[in-house]
C-alpha cells in the first residue's frame, strides 16, 4: 500500500442535492454506532435457564457492568445490512487493486467449507474421527506441491506475511544447523513492506537491491552484493511492477553460489500458475496466498492463508504440525510434536493446524479449475492486464516498456502540469463506480498506479473500465483540477481527514462522545 | 470454465489489441527452460456437482462435534452461533471486500472495526484494542515482543498454565532474537509462584486466565509484583465467554490482554481461521502491532472512520515496523462483533453464567464416577480430571462409542508421564444434561 497519498481534508465544493431530514439519501443510509443504539434490557438471543447450582468462580465475579449495548435481532440485522451497503466489493464491480488479486470468490467454496464435517470439527478430536480433514490437508498440499514443482509444504501460516516468516525462519534454521551465522537479507526496493519487516523479525539486517531501467532486479548490482554474509534474497516474481524477473535463474545461481537461499514472495503466483513452476526457477521457499491465487475471500482484511512450499534443502526445517500418510493404508497422521528423527522443524507458528476453512475453499477452487483451468487462469489474468495496459498506454504513462504479466503499472508523468495527483485519479474512479487501483506502490515508481484486473473480468467489463479511465484522464488533462480535488462526490463519505485521525486518535467509542454530541 | 468470462473470440480480439499473435508471446520473459508446455499432472476441471460430491465424501469421514456429545475445549470451544451471524458475514459487501484502504468506499468495514475495537476493549477492561490478529497464539507472541519493546528488557516469563501452543508460538517468535523465555513447568495444581521469577530484566509475565487446566486465579498480586519490578503483566484469555462473568484482566491489573475470539461467532473449523484479540493501555498504543481503525471527519464534516497510526506498520515502516502483520482476521472479527452485538450486556452475562453452571453441574456429576478426580476448585467452563488410567486411551475408547470426551493433556504435552492421566473437559451451552450422563456412564465403564 501507500506511504504517499495520506490525505488531509479535501478542498472541493460540497456535493449537490437537497438536504433530507434524516440525512439519508434514499438507499444510502448511515447507521449510528451500536453503542448509540443501546436499548437497555434488549437482547438479540434467547437462552435456556440451565442448571441451578451455586457458582464456583472463587470470588472472581465481575462487579460492575461491562458497557455493552442491548439490541434486539431485527435492529442488529438492519445495522449490519446498512453497514454492508457502505462497502465496495468484488461482487459489485471491478476491483483492480494491484498486488491483491481481487478475483471472483465462488460460492461453492463457501458451501463446502460449511459442511458440518469440516466446519464443526474440533482441532483436538481423536485422529480417528478426523481422517477426512487430514486427507483434505494432504490433498491440498499435493496440489500446491505439484503446481509449484516443490517437494514439501507447510500449511499452517495464517497469511502471506506469516508465510514469509515461516520461510525465513526455515532459512535461518538451516544456516544455524550448519553453524553458519549470516546477518543479511537482500530485498529489492520494489518489494512489499512485509518482506523487510519479516527479515527484521528473524533478526536479519536488510539490504536493498536497486532496480534496473526495465523495472527488474539489477543483476550486476545483485551479483556485487552477494557474499558469505547473505542468508537469503527475498524476491517477488512476477515482481511488484507486474514484470517477470527474466534473470531469475541467474539470480538463483548467484544466491546459491554463496550458500544463501532464495525466498520467493508468491503474492503474484496467479500470473504464472499452471505455466511456470517456481521449483524450476531455483527457488527454495515460497508462500502462496490462498486468498489471492486460490480465491478464498478477502473478507475486508482476512482471514488469509499462506502455505509455504520448500525445496529439498529446506524441507527438514519446515514447522510443525504437518500431515503424513501412514504406511499400509492406515490413514493419515498429524505430526504435532518435534519428532525424534532426521527432520529438525524450527517450531510452531500458530495455534492448532492452520486455516482449515481456507484449505477447504482453496481446494474446491482448484478442483473446479483443474490443471487445464488453472493454466487458463494465468493466461486470462495476463491477457486482461495487457489489454488494459495497451488500451491506456496512449493516454497514461506506462512505467516500463513492453508487455506486463498480471498487472499494469503506470507512473504519474501523464499528470504533469495538470494539478491532479494519483490520489485524485483514484478518488475519481470511485465516482465512476470502480474501486481504485493500488496507488503509490511500488515505491520505485513515482506516483504509481498499479492495475490488476484478474482473469474474472469480462471483456465488456474491461472495456467499460477502460472507457471510464480514458474519460477521467482526459478530464484531468483538460485542466479541471478543482473537480478532482473534491472527488469522490457520490461515495458514502467524501475524503476523510487522515491527518486528524492520526494526530488525535479516537480508537473506540466513549460514552462521553455521545453526551457531547447530544 | 464457469469462473472465466473470456470467450475464444474475446481472447482473439484482445490479443490483437495488445499487438501479439498468441498468449505465449506474453510469457516470453520466462526462461525457456522453465516454460511448461503441457498441463501439470493434476485432474482436469470439474463441475460444481462433482466437486461437492468429492469433498462431501471427505467431510463425511469426519465426526462433526455437533453430532455427538462433545466436551472438547483447550483453546477452541463449541458454542451456538446465531443464524444471523453467518447470514451477515456472507453479505457480498463484507465477504468480498479488501482491507479498507480506500475509506470512502469502505465505511461498512471500518465502522464495524471501530465497534469491534470498542467491544474488545470493554470486555477485557482495557483502554484500546486493535482490529484483530491471526489468532490467540500469535497475538500472545506479539504481546511478548511488544512488552520487550516497551520495557527495553529481554526476559519473558511464561506461566505453566499457558496453553502449550501459545507457549510454542511465542518460543518460535523469539527463536532468532535476543529475547529469552523463562518457562514455568506445567501447572495443573495452580501452585506456581510466578512472582518469584520476576527480576530487573523481566519485560513481562504472561499468564492465562482461566489457565490451560481450567483454573481461575486472582491476578492482582501478580500484577502488583510485575509493576513493582517495572515489568508488564500480559493476560491471555482463550475462552472469551468467561469475560461475561469473571472480573476482567484490566480490572486485575493487566497491561496487555490477548485472547482467542473464536468462541463468539466462529465455528470450530478444525482449528482455523480464528480471530486474535489484542488490547492494551492507551499509553502503549504506538508500540501495538496490527491495524487500528480511528474516527475522523470527511470533507463535509460528517463522521467517518479510517485506518490510522499506520506509521507503526510494515507498509510504511518496512523493517522498522512493530510487526510484519498485514492481512489479519477481518471476517472473523466481523462474526465476533455481530455475535457480541446480538448478545449485548445481558446476553453475554447470561451466556457466561449458563456455561459456568453447566460446567459446575457436569463436574459434580463426573466427581461421582469411581476413578475420576475433579482437580479444579475455581473454574469457568472447563476443568481438569485426573483419571485412574491414561487419558488418551480413555478418550479413544469413548470416541469408539460416539462420545468426544475431552482433550487428553498428553495430546499437547508429549512424554510427560506425570500428566498422562489428565483429561481436560469443557462444557458450554451446547451440552445437555443427557450428554453429561452419557459421558459419566461411559467413563465409569472405561475406568472399571
Amino acid at each position: 500500500m501507500l506511504n504517499e497519498g495520506r490525505q488531509t481534508r479535501g478542498t472541493g465544493t460540497a456535493a449537490e442535492g437537497p438536504d433530507t431530514w434524516t440525512g439519508a439519501r434514499a438507499l444510502d443510509q448511515d447507521t449510528p454506532l451500536i453503542f448509540e443504539q443501546d436499548s437497555p434490557g434488549a437482547c438479540g438471543v434467547d437462552l435456556p435457564d440451565g442448571p441451578d447450582v451455586a457458582n464456583r468462580l472463587g470470588g472472581l465475579e465481575r462487579k460492575g457492568a461491562i458497557g455493552l449495548p442491548g439490541l434486539a435481532e431485527p435492529e442488529v440485522m438492519r445495522h449490519y445490512v446498512r453497514l454492508s451497503r457502505q462497502n465496495y466489493a468484488i461482487d459489485i464491480g471491478v476491483y483492480p487493486l494491484g498486488s491483491c488479486t481481487m478475483k471472483h470468490n465462488p460460492r461453492l467454496n463457501e458451501k463446502v467449507a460449511r459442511m458440518p464435517g469440516f466446519s464443526d470439527i474440533h482441532p483436538l478430536q481423536p485422529e480417528s474421527t478426523v481422517q477426512g480433514a487430514l486427507e483434505l490437508m494432504d490433498r491440498l498440499g499435493h496440489w500446491l506441491k505439484t503446481l509449484t514443482g516443490m517437494p514439501a509444504v507447510a500449511l499452517s501460516p495464517a497469511a502471506g506475511a506469516h508465510g514469509e516468516l515461516c520461510g525465513l525462519m526455515a532459512i535461518r534454521a538451516a544456516h544455524e544447523a550448519r553453524g553458519d551465522a549470516r546477518k543479511v537479507v537482500l530485498v529489492p526496493e520494489s518489494a512489499h513492506g512485509t518482506n523487510p519487516a519479516t527479515a527484521a523479525m528473524c533478526g536479519y539486517a536488510v539490504k536493498s537491491i536497486p532496480a534496473d531501467e526495465t523495472g527488474r532486479v539489477d543483476l550486476a548490482a545483485l551479483e556485487a552484493m552477494v557474499d558469505e554474509d547473505v542468508a537469503a534474497i527475498m524476491l517477488t516474481n512476477p515482481n511488484t511492477c507486474g514484470l517477470f524477473e527474466r534473470d531469475i535463474i541467474r539470480v538463483a545461481e548467484a544466491v546459491h553460489g554463496v550458500g544463501a537461499y532464495f525466498y520467493c514472495d508468491g503474492a503474484n503466483f496467479n500470473a504464472i500458475v499452471g505455466r511456470v513452476r517456481p521449483g524450476d526457477l531455483g527457488i527454495d521457499a515460497m508462500h502462496i496466498n490462498l486468498h489471492k491465487t486460490f480465491s478464498t475471500p478477502h473478507g475486508g482484511g482476512g482471514p488469509g492463508s499462506g502455505p509455504v512450499v520448500f525445496s529439498d534443502a529446506l524441507a527438514p526445517f519446515a514447522p510443525i504440525p504437518y500431515v503424513i500418510e501412514r504406511k499400509d493404508g492406515d490413514g493419515f497422521h498429524l505430526v504435532e510434536h518435534v519428532p525424534d528423527s532426521e527432520v529438525q522443524p524450527f517450531g510452531r507458528m500458530k495455534g492448532f493446524h492452520g486455516q482449515m476453512g481456507m484449505f477447504t475453499r482453496a481446494l474446491a477452487y482448484m478442483m473446479s479449475h483443474g490443471s487445464d483451468g488453472l493454466r487458463q487462469v494465468a493466461e486470462d489474468a495476463v491477457l486482461n492486464a495487457n489489454y488494459v495496459r495497451a488500451s491506456l498506454a496512449d493516454v497514461m504513462s506506462q512505467a516500463f516498456d513492453g508487455p506486463c504479466m498480471h498487472e499494469a503499472l503506470f507512473d504519474d508523468s501523464f499528470l504533469k502540469g495538470t494539478g491532479v495527483s494519483t490520489l485524485d485519479i483514484a478518488k475519481a474512479m470511485i465516482d465512476e463506480g470502480f474501486h481504485p487501483m493500488t496507488m503509490y506502490f511500488p515505491l520505485v515508481v513515482h506516483g504509481a498506479l498499479l492495475i490488476e484486473p484478474t482473469e474474472t473480468e469480462s471483456k465488456d467489463g474491461l472495456d467499460r473500465f477502460i472507457g471510464a479511465m480514458r474519460h477521467i484522464v482526459e478530464r484531468a488533462k483538460s485542466g479541471d483540477a478543482e473537480h478532482f480535488a473534491g472527488a469522490p462526490y457520490y461515495a458514502p463519505r467524501r475524503r476523510l481527514d487522515e491527518t486528524l485521525a492520526a494526530r488525535k486518535p479516537i480508537l473506540r467509542f466513549e460514552p462521553a462522545m455521545q453526551d457531547a454530541a447530544e | 470454465m464457469r469462473y472465466l468470462p473470456l470467450t475464444p473470440e474475446d481472447r482473439r480480439q484482445m490479443l490483437a489489441r495488445v499487438g501479439v499473435s498468441s498468449i505465449d508471446d506474453l510469457f516470453e520473459d520466462v526462461p525457456a527452460a522453465a516454460r511448461l508446455d503441457g498441463l501439470v499432472d493434476l485432474p482436469l476441471h470439474q463441475g460444481e456437482l462433482a466437486v461437492e460430491r468429492e469433498l462431501g465424501a471427505l467431510a463425511a469421514r469426519n465426526v462433526a462435534a455437533g453430532s455427538v456429545p462433545s466436551f472438547l475445549g483447550a483453546g477452541a470451544y463449541r458454542h451456538h452461533v446465531p443464524a444471523t451471524v453467518d447470514h451477515l458475514i456472507q453479505r457480498s459487501e463484507f465477504l468480498t471486500a479488501y482491507t479498507p484502504y480506500q475509506p470512502e468506499v469502505s465505511q461498512g468495514t471500518l465502522q464495524m472495526l471501530f465497534e469491534f475495537q470498542t467491544q474488545v476493549a470493554l470486555i477485557t477492561g482495557m483502554e484500546v484494542a486493535n482490529a484483530s490478529m491471526y489468532d490467540g497464539a500469535t497475538a500472545c507472541a506479539e504481546a511478548a515482543l511488544m512488552a520487550c519493546r516497551l520495557t527495553r528488557r529481554e526476559k519473558v516469563v511464561l506461566s505453566g498454565g499457558l496453553h502449550p501452543h501459545y507457549r510454542d508460538v511465542t518460543k518460535t517468535s523469539v527463536k532468532f532474537g535476543s529475547v529469552h523465555l523463562d518457562i514455568a513447568e506445567p501447572d495443573p495444581d495452580g501452585a506456581e509462584d510466578l512472582a518469584a521469577r520476576i527480576d530487573g530484566e523481566t519485560a513481562c509475565v504472561i499468564v492465562q486466565n482461566p489457565s490451560f487446566f481450567g483454573r481461575l486465579k486472582d491476578l492482582r498480586a501478580l500484577a502488583d509484583a510485575c509493576h513493582a519490578a517495572g515489568a508488564l503483566l500480559v493476560v491471555v484469555v482463550t475462552e472469551v465467554v468467561s469475560l461475561g462473568l469473571v472480573a476482567s484482566p484490566g480490572e486485575m491489573g493487566a497491561d496487555i490482554v490477548v485472547a482467542e475470539g473464536q468462541s463468539l461467532g466462529v465455528p470450530l473449523g478444525f482449528g482455523g481461521p480464528y480471530v486474535g484479540l489484542f488490547a492494551c493501555r492507551q499509553k502503549h498504543v504506538r508500540q501495538m502491532p496490527g491495524r487500528l481503525c480511528g474516527e475522523t471527519v470527511d470533507q463535509d464534516g460528517r463522521r467517518g472512520y479510517v485506518l490510522t497510526l499506520s506509521t507503526r506498520e510494515q507498509h510504511i515502516r518496512r523493517e522498522k515496523a512493530t510487526s510484519n502483520i498485514c492481512t489479519n482476521a477481518g471476517l472473523c472479527a466481523l462474526a465476533f462483533s455481530i455475535h457480541m452485538t446480538l448478545l449485548g450486556e445481558a446476553g453475554l452475562t447470561e451466556l457466561a453464567s449458563l456455561n459456568h453452571r453447566t460446567a459446575v453441574a457436569l463436574a459434580d456429576r463426573l466427581a461421582r464416577v469411581p476413578g475420576v478426580e475433579v482437580m479444579a476448585d475455581a473454574f469457568f467452563n472447563e476443568f481438569t480430571l485426573r483419571l485412574a488410567k491414561p487419558a488418551a486411551q480413555v478418550v479413544e475408547t469413548l470416541a469408539g462409542k460416539g462420545i468426544l470426551a475431552g482433550v487428553p493433556v498428553s495430546r499437547l504435552y508429549a512424554n510427560r508421564p506425570a500428566l498422562e492421566n489428565l483429561l481436560l473437559v469443557a462444557a458450554t451451552e451446547c451440552n445437555t444434561e443427557a450428554d453429561g450422563d452419557r459421558l459419566a456412564s461411559a467413563l465409569e465403564e472405561a475406568l472399571r
